[in-house]
């Protein structure tokens, strides 16, 4: 067997980078969450434009980027929120093969639009395995969140002719809208309480992370009580004094508030993109 | 076995939930596990499908492709109704280690005051009763129980712990249950479990399944110091009796 012993070496990690693939399945009836990349449409496009498996690595970059020194050639592909990025000081495009060369350096500057930025590599990171995934989960996978003087095995790729060397996206940092569809709790909202979500705008609430996005607006409450039952990513909770709380990818398996809406899994993307202060509107499919 | 009501509803376009009656009842339950080992054996045998289990409810949920609502509610009604009851539920009754100790029962005599029974009768009581595992959630391995005497039910606490440590045993309202990893709570604690609940470096991460049951047992602090050793070089096993359903 190949011995991985090439790495990506990380001489500042960021606010929050973590290792991410596309999740963690299986493990929902034992509480486990899916876990996984939170902005997949982005990903999808850079692990195509690489070539890559669809289920390879990437690393997830939030709010401030790392700056990481490669042992070893290989290529790789950026995307997700804007930030000014220099490969061995000079700027570098997104949605592009980059190669790479040994002992290339790549830097994250400032934060322009959004708020998670994706790395992708060719084949993907080869960090540690846990219930299937490579993915970031404090319980889980502890060590999936990057510290300075981290390394991440990856493998050596000198020759790669990409069959699309570049893409031109049709920038989603923009877009505002989420789209969704009912969840099973829907029915139990007035005519009221649906003016109130479809027909106004709600912003971000500091309180978002992995597990779970808060709205800061609430809507008129309700005394609806129910058993505990499945929650998935991409579930809108409506607590009873009215708040609303979306669950992302980190978000608890199971809860005991109604469940009225279920954001699509480009919505979930979107939503991604979003930080504490910035505006979304539902919009039922 | 009886059949029940069933309400089946479009939860996003990878998921279906199926709903039973809202009752906190073990014929309803082994009904709804009864159902999922059908399913799984007989309808949808993928390994692309997920089954979550709680309380009165079955979530199904497909990885990759949308689910055709109005088709697959048609099919899921009719397995419902073909069901027959050949599925052998396989279910255990845990038998967990909690040590009972002032060191990690930090509520123990407040608890008992409120109830107005002395310490030992309310660990007496507490290991007395057998719990059935109703969903597994909120954290990896945390288990719902089901089963609560009426007289052990003490509110939970009024501000909640910032950290209350893995394996800690707590009870609040109708609930009892140990916490599988570190982490806030409300609950008062009585004890302790001296064994993982969940472990990520398994292949099994967490033997428990929904519909098991759980009694604890108390032991002394050198029983559970013995136990943390014995995990620690991977000789502990639980002790687990099968049950017939």
């Amino acid at each position: 067997m190949k011995k991985l012993k090439l790495m990506l070496k990380v001489l500042k990690s960021g606010f929050y980078t973590t290792i991410q693939d596309i999740g963690r399945f299986g493990f929902r009836d034992k509480g486990v969450p899916v876990s996984g990349i939170m902005d997949i449409e982005t990903v999808y496009k850079l692990n195509a434009l690489l070539e890559n498996e669809e289920d390879a690595a990437v690393l997830e970059i939030t709010m401030t980027g790392p700056t990481l020194d490669f042992e070893e050639d290989t290529f790789i592909t950026l995307g997700g929120a804007e930030f000014l990025i220099t490969l061995n000081n000079e700027p570098v495009d997104s949605y592009e093969v980059l190669k790479i060369k040994s002992g290339d350096i790549l830097s994250y500057g400032r934060l322009k639009k959004g708020f998670r930025a994706y790395l992708a590599i060719k084949d993907g990171l080869k960090s540690q395995i846990f219930l299937g995934s490579r993915s970031y989960y404090p319980y889980i996978n502890p060590k999936g969140i990057i510290k300075d003087r981290a390394t991440i095995p990856y493998t050596k790729t000198s020759l790669f002719k990409p069959k699309l060397p570049e893409l031109k996206v049709d920038n989603p940092l923009d877009e505002y809208v989420l789209a969704v569809g009912k969840g099973p709790e829907f029915t139990m909202l007035s005519d009221k309480q649906l003016e109130q979500l479809f027909f106004k705008e709600f912003t971000v609430a500091n309180e978002n992370n992995r597990m779970a996005y808060q709205l800061n607006e609430e809507i008129s409450g309700h005394k609806v009580s129910m058993l505990t039952s499945a929650t998935l990513p991409g579930t809108v909770q409506f607590t009873p004094s009215g708040k609303l709380i979306i669950l992302m990818k980190d978000g608890q398996t199971t809860g005991g508030y109604p469940r009225i809406l279920q954001l699509t899994d480009k919505a979930i993307s979107i939503l991604a993109q979003k930080k504490a202060g910035d505006t979304v509107l539902f919009r039922l499919i | 076995m009886k059949k029940y009501p069933i309400s089946i509803r479009p939860f996003g376009v990878h998921a279906v939930l199926i709903e039973w009656p809202e009752k906190v009842e073990d014929a309803i339950l082994n009904d709804i596990l009864d159902f999922k080992g059908h399913l799984r054996q007989n309808c949808l045998k993928e390994g692309n499908w997920e089954f979550v289990p709680a309380y009165n409810s079955l979530t199904l949920v497909l990885r990759y492709d949308k689910i055709d609502f109005d088709t697959f509610k048609e099919q899921l009604e009719n397995w419902y109704a073909e069901k027959k009851d050949t599925v052998v539920l396989q279910n255990h009754l845990w038998r967990f280690p909690v040590c009972y100790d002032n060191a990690f029962g930090i509520d123990l005599k407040e608890v008992a005051a409120t109830l107005n029974i002395s310490v030992t009768a309310l660990i007496k009581k507490h290991t007395k009763n057998i719990y059935t595992v109703y969903g597994i959630g909120f954290l990896p391995g945390f288990m719902y129980l089901g089963g609560l005497p009426k007289e052990l039910e003490v509110p939970r606490r009024t501000a909640p712990r910032l950290k209350v440590p893995k394996g800690a045993v707590g009870l609040a309202g109708k609930q009892t249950g140990i916490y599988p990893q570190e982490s806030p709570g409300g609950w008062n604690i009585l004890g302790n479990c001296s064994v993982p609940i969940f472990d990520p470096k398994k292949e099994v991460p967490c033997l428990v399944k929904v519909g098991d049951k759980v009694q604890f047992y108390s032991i002394s602090k050198a029983e559970y110091d013995l136990h943390k050793i014995e995990v620690e070089v991977g000789i502990y096993q639980i002790e687990k009796i099968k049950i017939d359903a």
